[in-house]
């Protein structure tokens, strides 16, 4: 039985059709990425996961557990912790409260804690007490990653984490995802980066308009096979 | 001189009214970006409630209110959970109407079961006692105990605030709600307990509009009034400068009254105005956004 799975899962705002029917499965221990273009509905995916935009129960199922339209407050304490696209910290909140209150809604058995996100992130350390909104971007991302850690999270999804970052802060934060895997927690990233995602993952899903366009191990896609995935032919 | 400086003290005691006042609504909108237009309205209906209280129980208007403020919580956290909730959302015109048909509700039902008369909360002896401090001025023991009152209400707030889980669910809330359900955050059981502490701060602003003054279920929109001037001045989300918008108002009041008894009400909203065109955004707006 796999950790996480999507069947024929469909996601709207309002009238609008955003996901037509998205089949993914995520085994425990396994790294994902999914990619495609702007508005292929990589985000609104994840969203869907966990309980932001409304999904049929059977749609979506974790530990074979129907999930689907649970309250996203229901979902994290499940074990599905989302890193927002955009960081998303708490302005009024230290970097330090943004990290406890990411342990809000955790499950027992914790494995993370303040201490253990700073080894991960010893960037953070020294700016525990500021406010959220003085950091830089990439250690915005470390505290919204280290955030969304502090739940225990068994299933991980990093929406966009480099985008808008130097390639060298992109680079640290990729260099954090053995430690996380190493913690029991699966990823599944969402890149536009390619390279980034085709380094990371275990296997790869490609989006097109809100529908899977392909799927397979990075070793066995070309990249003419991406290339008509990702652009369409 | 002496008679100014006392008219000066007068009007920063009043002012700790006001910041009661003010306290319980900066708080909904700070939170839940909520304007309860109803607020007035449930610091009149708390002082029938401890008014009730007294006289079925005998007690005086202390122990009514402590009676009355986990009674207070609940209905705040009802009224919350099961009617204001319902109307939050992107527009802010909804919780606008549905307040609004609150504050009609609850005068008319007011009326029908109180009638128009003038009540008070009578608390003996110690409406008539002072503080001498000399020079010919004296302070009311219960003008005192209204400003240490809303001193006490600001810290203790601003304490859940800054110093507790809930606090910073509060803010978190506040800050960004649609991430802060990703935190566990249940928003609307987060907003219900805003509004029920929300309405023990009206139990405590209601003791002392019952002990220094006549109500009657027709007053409670004039608080919202001066309520609003406070949060306003003091900036919005700023719980110390809401005491401190609170304190302008009262003291402009006085000291209009000084000068002439028909200034009273006048002066504390040009305070407000002058407020207004000098610092837009309030004393003390919040920082970081």
């Amino acid at each position: 039985m796999a950790l996480l799975e999507t069947h024929g899962l469909t996601a709207f705002y309002g009238d609008f059709q955003a996901l037509y029917g998205i089949d993914l499965r995520l085994e425990e221990g396994e790294t994902l990425a999914i990619i495609g273009a702007n508005g292929a509905g990589k985000s609104t995916f994840l969203k869907t996961v966990v309980g932001l935009l409304a999904a049929a129960p059977e749609s979506v199922t974790f530990c074979g557990r129907p999930i689907g339209g649970l309250a996203a407050p229901e979902i994290v304490r499940l074990g599905i912790s989302l890193v927002p696209e955009g960081r998303r910290l708490f302005p009024s909140l230290s970097v330090e409260e943004n990290l406890t209150i990411g342990a809000y809604g955790r499950r027992d058995g914790a494995y993370w804690s303040l201490e253990r996100i700073y080894e991960l992130f010893p960037a953070l350390d020294a700016r525990r007490y500021a406010p959220s909104h003085t950091l830089s971007g990439g250690e915005q991302q470390m505290a919204a990653i280290g955030r969304a850690l502090m739940a225990n999270p068994r299933v991980l999804l990093c929406d966009e984490v480099s985008l808008g970052l130097a390639p060298i802060v992109i680079r640290n934060i990729y260099a954090a995802l053995p430690r996380i895997k190493a913690s029991g927690a699966s990823i599944i990233v969402v890149e536009q980066d390619i390279v980034q995602a085709l380094q990371v993952a275990n296997r790869v899903y490609c989006f097109q308009e809100g529908r899977m366009s392909l799927e397979g191990r990075p070793e066995e896609l070309s990249r003419d096979q991406i290339h008509a995935a990702y652009f369409g032919a | 001189m002496m008679a100014w400086i006392n008219t000066l003290l007068q009007g920063v005691m009043l002012g700790g009214l006001y910041a009661l006042f003010a306290a319980g609504l900066s708080l909904m909108f700070g939170i839940m970006r909520l304007v309860n237009l109803a607020h007035g309205d449930f610091i009149v209906l708390s002082a029938f409630v401890v008014l009730v209280l007294m006289s079925a129980l005998g007690l005086d208007p202390f122990l009514a209110t402590l009676l009355a403020a986990p009674a207070l919580y609940g209905l705040g956290y009802a009224l919350q959970h099961y009617l204001l909730n319902q109307t939050i959302g992107r527009d802010i015109l909804p919780p606008l109407l549905v307040t609004f048909g609150l504050s009609i509700i609850i005068q008319n039902g007011l009326l029908e079961v109180f009638s128009a008369d003038s009540q008070r909360l009578k608390a003996g002896a110690i409406e008539t006692s002072s503080i001498s401090l000399g020079g010919g001025i004296a302070l009311g023991t219960i003008q005192l105990l209204t400003l240490v009152s809303a001193i006490g209400v600001i810290l203790a707030l601003n304490l859940i605030l800054y110093r507790t889980e809930l606090g910073r669910a509060f803010r978190a809330t506040s800050d960004d709600p649609e991430i802060a359900q990703l935190m566990g955050i249940d928003n609307r059981h987060i907003f219900s307990l805003a509004t029920a502490i929300a309405m023990v701060v009206i139990a405590v602003s209601a003791l002392y509009l019952g002990m220094r003054a006549n109500f009657d279920p027709t007053i409670g929109p004039a608080r919202l009034l001066y309520a609003f001037e406070a949060v306003i001045i003091g900036g919005l989300g700023s719980l110390w400068g809401t005491l401190a918008g609170g304190i302008i108002i009262g003291v402009a009041q006085a000291v209009g009254a000084k000068i002439d008894p028909e200034w009273q009400i006048l002066a504390g909203h040009l305070a407000f105005l002058a407020v207004l065109v000098l610092r837009p955004r309030g004393l003390f707006p919040r920082a970081g956004q």
